[in-house]
């Protein structure tokens, strides 16, 4: 709304291959702390991003401190999550968690070069909770949909960040449109016994630990709020 | 904005649909009256105002409700824009300054917005629950919430008419991405009428004080477009979180520490997604309503992607 108003980045929503792929940066303004923007390839900054998906491995790859990576699945690829001792709580949530998991994650892009010049793009983790397969399947949906509007709105007169992209990155927009559109065509097609059961079991196994009550067989597995 | 630059917008906004005349044109003639010959402001813009009558061959009442457009309180999306309300006074508070004569809450059926008057404006005193016609009021903005300050062009008429206020309910969705400082267990100030949160059990306006404990959460909803931050009171963070003040309590007592509360919490719900629903105070939605949305609808996510 206002331009005044001291605003929170929004969290944008994108899928594992558009995020490892975005490996230019950028700031708005000179101030020393102004926030730095990775640039996704479908032509939008993002300053924060949030994404659901299986928690596959995790390891403390710390060498005087402990330092946590852990590999994040969703239906495009891996996003890498990196959290050490400026990030306690993520960090002990790593420690603590059991792969496989549904696994939520708040957190900030960041980048940095490999000695042979490639550049990696990884996320330090605001926050990570463990979720259901419900909530996974709504972001995925949710994922999917916001990346193809972000792809359809590439070629508009005055989108910036599609010049920008144009500009610093050669990759096609219309691969991750294919990506969001096959990871929802995915989501559709095991709607039926395989999710429902990997759900159940899932809910289950979160029921022993803290929800109470919950049905093991409802397969949303969620508490009513 | 000077007093003069505000007199003159309101004046070249009252004679907009009669004559072109500019703000800068009328300023500058007000600003000759008061700074060259001493004028006082009331006399100047009565003899700018005249001069403009005539030019549009006009009387005085006809001047009427002027230019200002009439709207409800919920549409005022803009700063510095001259508008008419129909309008109860729901709430007077305390001024905290001298130059302020009133300040409080008025409400139409769409909402309510806050109001200021000052005492350089010497308008008369509104009284809590009556109905108005205010015209001229210009609306303000702070940090995304707007007011409305009442002026020494404000027209006040009260009128005999009941008023539904409004609650400004809203309706938002999206994924629990945070959830802010003084969430959880805390405390609130005892003092009548003072539910302020403690800090270090401190009141900011009682100082030091046995506060009373609460449950609340201050989280932000995002849909990856935008954020809305989003307040749930004792009964909302119950509901959400399935924890009651007791159990709240009996965990901060165990675990000699309130921060754990809030933390507690945060792994139930930071990272799920919710619709909730209620009346907007400020930048916060106050939840009322909130649900779950459950599974998503896949055939209907794969059908609009494929529309795009």
């Amino acid at each position: 709304m206002s331009q005044s108003a001291p605003t929170r980045e929004v969290a944008r929503r994108v899928f594992a291959s558009e995020f490892n792929d975005a490996g230019y940066t950028f700031t708005e303004s000179d101030d020393e702390r102004a926030p730095v923007y990775a640039l996704l390839p479908t032509g939008e900054s993002s300053n924060r991003v949030f994404f659901v998906g299986t928690l596959t491995e995790k390891e403390d790859v710390g060498e005087d401190s402990e330092y946590w990576r852990g590999r994040i699945v969703d239906p495009t690829g891996t996003f890498f999550v990196y959290a050490g001792q400026y990030q306690p709580e993520a960090a002990s949530k790593l420690r603590d968690l059991e792969a496989p998991a549904y696994v939520a994650v708040v957190g900030k892009p960041r980048t940095y070069e490999t000695d042979d010049g490639t550049v990696r793009v990884s996320v330090r983790p605001e926050s990570i909770t463990e979720v259901d397969a419900a909530t996974r399947d709504r972001w995925v949906a949710e994922t999917a949909t916001r990346t193809i509007e972000r792809v359809a709105a590439f070629d508009d007169e005055g989108n910036e960040y599609a010049r920008m992209a144009r500009e610093e990155y050669d990759l096609d927009p219309q691969t991750y449109k294919a990506a969001a559109l096959s990871a929802l065509e995915d989501l559709d097609e095991g709607d039926g016994d395989e999710l429902a059961g990997d759900a159940a079991e899932l809910a289950g196994d979160a029921a022993d630990e803290d929800l109470g009550d919950v049905d093991p067989t409802d397969p949303a597995g969620t508490p009513e709020p | 904005m000077s007093e003069l630059r505000q007199e003159a917008e309101a004046i070249a906004e009252q004679f907009s649909d009669h004559l072109n005349v500019d703000a800068d044109e009328v300023e500058e003639r007000l600003e000759n009256l008061v700074n060259e010959y001493r004028v006082p402001l009331d006399e100047a813009r009565r003899s700018v105002t005249n001069g403009y009558l005539e030019d549009a061959g006009m009387e005085r009442d006809e001047l009427g409700r002027g230019g200002s457009e009439s709207v409800l309180v919920d549409e005022i999306d803009e700063d510095e824009q001259w508008v008419d309300l129909r309008v109860k006074l729901v709430d007077l508070w305390e001024p905290r300054s001298d130059s302020i004569s009133q300040v409080g809450l008025l409400g139409d059926e769409s909402g309510t917005i806050k109001f200021v008057a000052f005492e350089t404006s010497d308008l008369p005193e509104l009284t809590e629950g009556q109905a108005y016609e205010l015209s001229n009021v210009v609306t303000d903005e702070y940090e995304g919430s707007y007011s409305v300050k009442l002026n020494r062009t404000t027209g006040i008429t009260e009128i005999d008419e009941a008023i539904e206020v409004g609650d400004n309910a809203d309706t938002v969705e999206g994924a629990l991405v945070d959830i802010q400082s003084g969430s959880g267990l805390i405390k609130r100030c005892p003092e009548d009428d003072c539910t302020r949160v403690l800090q270090n059990g401190r009141c900011s306006e009682h100082g030091q004080v046995e506060g009373e404990f609460d449950l609340r959460i201050k989280g932000v909803l995002d849909d990856g477009e935008t954020v809305s931050e989003v307040i749930f009171d004792r009964e909302a963070t119950e509901k959400l979180t399935g924890m009651g003040l007791e159990e709240a309590k009996d965990m901060a007592m165990d675990a000699l520490d309130t921060t754990v509360v809030a933390e507690e919490m945060a792994d139930d719900v930071l990272g799920r997604y919710y619709r909730v629903t209620g009346p907007t105070f400020g930048r916060y939605v106050l939840v009322d309503e909130m649900e779950n949305p459950g599974e998503v609808d896949v055939e209907a996510a794969l059908i609009e992607a494929r529309s795009i």
